[in-house]
């Protein structure tokens, strides 16, 4: 295809910047312990920057030991006395009090979401803060039916739950954590990841204003130390994590031997997988939403692209006609499509991986956009000819950045997809029917999405295969990981 | 005229075929007064690995039959089974069993057999879901085999703590790796027998005798082993077994003191915690029906 | 000469046999999905204010009513010309589109201008009739002055598969057309799904289609954002490789300025700045302007405004 369309900036759209004039952040946050903010014990606090202008946005506490034993305590005590003692209708109803309030506050936390995290303000907007209400509003309902779930077996709550989060999607995640869990009876200590606190700390506000009894959720903010000190408190029931597969991995080697047990999101290389029959522009769609939805920061990313020779350099061209309509920059801009990098260490790994890619001998694909001066930026990347034995084509990178593939039978599509210690995710592609479920059930992914890629919903259990970690998250699977069956 | 005995040789039972351990190595069982009973295969690291490789072998074939299929087959089973309860009510009297409770065991683990014969395919139907999601799409997340399960039976009950552990595994459509109860080991080479007879394709159950002190640090830390099921109350070993599994994030399920005879002792969670949960997502298409187009 | 026409048209369909022609599938919630994506564009200050000027001069404004009379067309044609004078500087409308009565009182009135007179034609809307008829029919709003012709396709063969039979007649239209743009309405609303959609732009296409065009207005659904875009997927498929631009016409359902920048949006992102121009896109509207005028006047003035200080057409 020598025919190019062309985008140039005729009609350039003038900047759409969301309002941030209303959205109160505090210059100072404390640890949410036991129903009140205060300062961590040893007094020590770090900073939370916004990624797109690496400004300062606000200070918060830095848990340490003491302080994790103190809200592990609170939150014993609160299973104790208030939390499991309490008639299930009315957890559930406290649960549904936090949807309503995250949804009354939804600009406020979009605002947060994107200003603390970098992703563009309408992923916030429509998809992080949405969802994470929903969350809380469906497992709200399962408070008093859990009797439901699990029709001949007496379940009973695990006690207290450990819970660490990504600074990918920090609200959705924190949702995804607490809600089940308190639906189930357990109360929580929640860590939000060092990079993003700030909406689980606004989330901490809502609680504390929806009036859940003290101790039943604490956020303890911190690093990795905190983190460990958490998982490492014999006071826990259950760790929940999502984060890196090697961090998993240690974790699920450090509780060896306890009582505790753990359920972990870990990471992934999803194979998008794309047939010669496809609606290939919906696949197209399903490409960019796939692997550059926030910024490709999405342990289910479809970072690997297979696509059949036959429609290979039709679809490559699509794609990199595509790129050129992509939107990179200010997160807080409501046109914005690509935001911010997370953070300057999240960069530089993603940075490296394009040095490497090319090293390796896959050609680099960049759209000449421009990008903002101050910052962590990086262009949708897409890496051409890349291989299987390829570096970038085995290793979660974690940005956005595809590596792109091709096959000739649905079966080596298969065999090259599940040619991973992963097992999250995977995309397919075709406009037939029984095809479809045929690969559905060979790839060995705990998510897999026909025709559209990157779908959410609190209904929907999420979670992997091998590497990729194990329990589920979201659905009536997502009730599991939170009792004990007597 | 008197028969002069023939000693069994109890060898392992590894894809299908009954080879004596690479190792060369044997050890003896003893009654209570001393006296050998039989002598086993000592199985080996290399052993495990290499049963490994042939149930990793035999699990796509053994997962894509018709789940009809898998449960005819492991009626089947039970059926081959009932047919030996002279020999294995026998074996377990020479391990020290009483006859009334040998009885009972071999019943219970006939009886287990057909109770999850007829799980082949129901477990789906019991936890699969269809899922209401707000989009377009039809969402819903089915049960599917984890591979390869590394089973450690239970000490007691050297047959039906085998039965029970890996009917509900293979029922799943796993293939298993089984390390056999290390002082009652003689039923789980006859069991073999069976198996080897029955209609289950090789591989998709493989029996080791041996140590566990020996074997248990390479069922944790094998890459290409999906999930451990543990019976027993050993710390140490279970410490071992979730800490090696750390490094390819093995699921390990834990059975800690379980009346294996008892009817409680058997159910679907034993399939489905060996079982993955795979969601899907598939678009709807939605034509306004009012307009009938568009 | 008719007879010759029709001839040269028959063997032009003899060379685009359909053998070769393959349907391309659409995933139907992924265009729902994508075109929904498009409506979350916010366009503010100078960008609206370029978008709501480029609406007004993409629109042929159109009446299309069996009531229709020369005055009515008349009023019409100079308000084409004349949006609101009251503010100087606004573009017109690239056309105002009539029945074929009545293009030559548009010829007439639009005289001066740029608009151009597009005219309906082939037993417009339903196409139930004889072939030979649409051709005169066709060749009469030529020879009546119209710069442009909006057929409608036989939806009903084309529902029973007589993709040849569809093909040929748009072919034979387009002879017909004596080198005037001919504009292919396919009349979505009676298609039934997207697919089918996205066949009828490709035959269309095939067949020598100057436009395709969504809807003749008299049909609900008309035009919808999701139909849109399979159709300027088929343009941009087609461009990309042939090098050939097609024009797209939206027509029906957009009668306010925020749809209008909607549409824009996804013409400008789905097949560039080279198609924002009525020589590649049109609206089809009867309503649109003014809503546009008042969005312009509400820029400019800070003012929100009232129907009453603005024309009817």
């Amino acid at each position: 295809m020598e025919h190019k369309l062309n985008y140039n900036d005729l009609w350039a759209y003038a900047p759409a910047p969301e309002d941030s004039g209303h959205v109160n952040i505090r210059d100072r946050y404390g640890l949410f312990l036991n129903g009140r903010f205060q300062d961590a014990d040893s007094g020590k606090t770090f900073e939370t920057h916004n990624p797109a202008t690496e400004v300062r946005l606000s200070e918060v506490a830095f848990a340490g030991e003491t302080d994790v034993d103190a809200a592990v305590k609170a939150a014993r005590n609160a299973f104790d006395k208030s939390w499991n003692p309490m008639p299930p209708a009315d957890r559930g109803k406290y649960l549904f009090r936090i949807a309503r309030m995250i949804q009354e506050r939804s600009r406020e936390f979009a605002v947060a979401e994107t200003l603390d995290g970098g992703k563009p303000i309408k992923e916030s907007r429509d998809i992080d803060i949405p969802l994470a209400a929903a969350h809380f509003f469906y497992y709200a309902g399962w408070a008093d039916k859990l009797e439901h779930a699990f029709p001949t077996r007496a379940v009973t709550p695990m006690g207290v739950a450990g819970q660490i989060i990504p600074w990918n999607f920090p609200l959705l995640m924190a949702a995804w954590k607490i809600a089940p869990a308190l639906a189930c009876g357990n109360t929580v200590v929640l860590k939000p990841a060092e990079a993003t606190p700030l909406t689980a700390l606004k989330l901490a506000e809502v609680i504390q204003d929806a009036g859940l009894p003290d101790g039943v959720v604490n956020i303890l903010t911190g690093d990795g130390s905190t983190g460990a000190a958490l998982v490492n408190h014999p006071g826990i029931d259950k760790v929940a994590f999502t984060g890196s597969t090697a961090v998993g991995k240690l974790i699920q080697n450090s509780i060896a031997g306890s009582h505790k047990k753990a359920t972990l999101e870990l990471g992934g290389k999803a194979a998008n997988i794309i047939l010669d029959d496809a609606p290939l522009n919906q696949a197209v769609e399903g490409i960019i939403n796939g692997i550059f939805f926030n910024q490709g920061h999405v342990c289910c990313a479809g970072s690997r692209l297979l696509v059949q020779e036959g429609v290979a350099d039709e679809v490559i061209a699509k794609l990199k006609d595509r790129l050129e309509t992509l939107r990179v920059g200010d997160p807080m801009d409501k046109n914005t499509d690509i935001g911010a990098i997370n953070s300057r260490e999240q960069l530089n790994t993603i940075e490296g991986y394009l040095k490497l890619g090319q090293e390796e001998g896959a050609q680099i694909h960049q759209p000449e956009c421009s990008l903002p001066e101050k910052g962590y930026w990086c262009r949708p990347t897409l890496f051409l000819n890349a291989t299987q034995s390829h570096r970038i084509v085995q290793e979660e990178i974690f940005g956005p950045v595809l590596a792109i593939q091709t096959f000739r039978s649905v079966d080596e599509a298969i065999e090259m997809a599940n040619n991973t210690p992963y097992g999250l995710s995977a995309g397919i592609w075709t406009d037939k029917g029984s095809r479809i479920f045929n690969l559905t059930r060979r790839l060995r992914a705990g998510v897999v999405w026909a025709n559209t890629y990157n779908q959410f919903d609190p209904t929907s259990p999420f979670g992997g295969y091998k590497e990729s970690g194990f329990g589920r998250e979201g659905g009536l699977h997502g009730l599991e990981p939170y009792v004990n069956f007597d | 005229m008197a028969h002069l005995d023939i000693p069994k040789t109890y060898k392992l039972f590894i894809g299908g075929q009954f080879p004596r351990t690479e190792s060369g190595r044997s050890f003896s069982l003893e009654n209570a007064e001393g006296g050998t009973i039989a002598n086993l295969c000592q199985a080996s690291r290399k052993d495990f690995r290499n049963s490994v490789a042939v149930a990793r072998k035999a699990q796509a074939g053994w997962a894509d039959r018709a789940a009809f299929n898998r449960s005819q087959i492991l009626y089947r089973l039970a059926e081959m089974l009932d047919g030996r309860r002279a020999q294995l009510v026998e074996e377990l009297n020479f391990q020290g069993i009483s006859s009334v409770d040998a009885e009972k065991e071999v019943c219970a683990s006939v009886d287990r057999l057909v109770y999850y014969a007829g799980w082949c395919d129901k477990y789906q139907q019991v936890s699969g879901t269809v899922n209401p999601v707000a989009s377009s799409h039809f969402n819903f997340s089915v049960p599917e085999p984890m591979g390869v399960v590394g089973i450690l039976a239970p000490d007691e009950f050297g047959l039906l703590g085998l039965v029970s552990l890996f009917a509900p595994v293979i029922v799943g459509g796993n293939t298993c790796v089984i390390l056999a109860s290390e002082s009652k080991p003689m039923c789980s080479i006859t069991f073999a027998e069976v198996a080897a007879t029955s209609d289950v394709p090789a591989g998709v159950i493989n029996i080791l005798t041996g140590f566990r002190e020996e074997l248990v640090p390479h069922f944790a830390t094998h890459m290409d082993v999906n999930s451990i099921v543990y019976a027993g109350d050993n710390d140490p070993d279970v410490k071992i077994l979730q800490e090696g599994s750390a490094l390819n994030l093995k699921r390990v399920r834990i059975h800690r003191g379980v009346d294996w005879i008892s009817s409680s002792s058997q159910g679907p969670q034993f399939i489905l915690e060996c079982q993955e949960t795979k969601t899907t997502w598939h678009p709807v298409e939605v034509i306004k029906p009012k307009t009938g187009g568009y | 000469m008719p007879l010759l026409l029709l001839l040269q048209a028959l063997e032009i369909m003899m060379i685009t046999a359909m053998a070769d022609f393959k349907p391309i599938p659409v995933d139907q919630v992924g265009v729902e999905e994508r075109a929904a994506k498009f409506r979350t564009r916010s366009i503010k200050k100078e960008a609206k204010m370029q978008a709501l000027r480029m609406a007004l001069n993409l629109i042929d404004l159109t009446t299309l009513e069996g009531r229709d009379t020369e005055g009515k067309v008349r009023q019409m044609c100079y308000k084409a010309a004349h949006l609101h004078d009251e503010f100087p500087g606004l573009p017109t409308v690239a056309a105002v589109c009539v029945y074929p009565s009545m293009v030559p009182v548009a010829r007439r009135e639009v005289e001066g201008t740029e608009i151009r007179v597009a005219s309906v034609a082939t037993a417009f809307p339903s196409g139930q009739s004889d072939l030979k008829l649409k051709l005169d029919e066709t060749r009469i709003a030529v020879e009546n002055g119209a710069d442009e012709v909006d057929m409608v396709i036989s939806r009903g063969a084309f529902l029973r598969g007589e993709l040849d039979y569809v093909h040929d007649e748009i072919a034979a239209v387009k002879g017909a057309c004596q080198g005037r743009a001919l504009k292919v309405i396919l009349e979505t609303g009676e298609l039934c799904t997207l697919d089918n959609v996205r066949l009828a732009s490709d035959l269309g296409i095939r067949a020598g289609a100057d436009f395709i065009k969504t809807s003749t207005g008299k049909i609900s659904p008309a035009a919808t954002m999701p139909v849109t875009l399979v159709m300027l997927e088929a343009i941009k498929d087609h461009y990309l490789k042939t090098g050939r631009k097609i024009g797209m016409k939206p027509a029906g359902g957009i009668s306010n300025a925020k749809t209008a920048i909607q549409y824009l949006v996804m013409l400008h992102e789905t097949l560039g700045s080279d198609w924002l121009d009525n020589s590649l896109f049109r609206f089809g509207a009867s309503s649109l302007a003014n809503n546009i005028l008042m969005q312009i006047l509400k820029q400019d003035t800070g003012n929100y405004q009232s129907p009453d200080y603005f024309s009817i057409g």
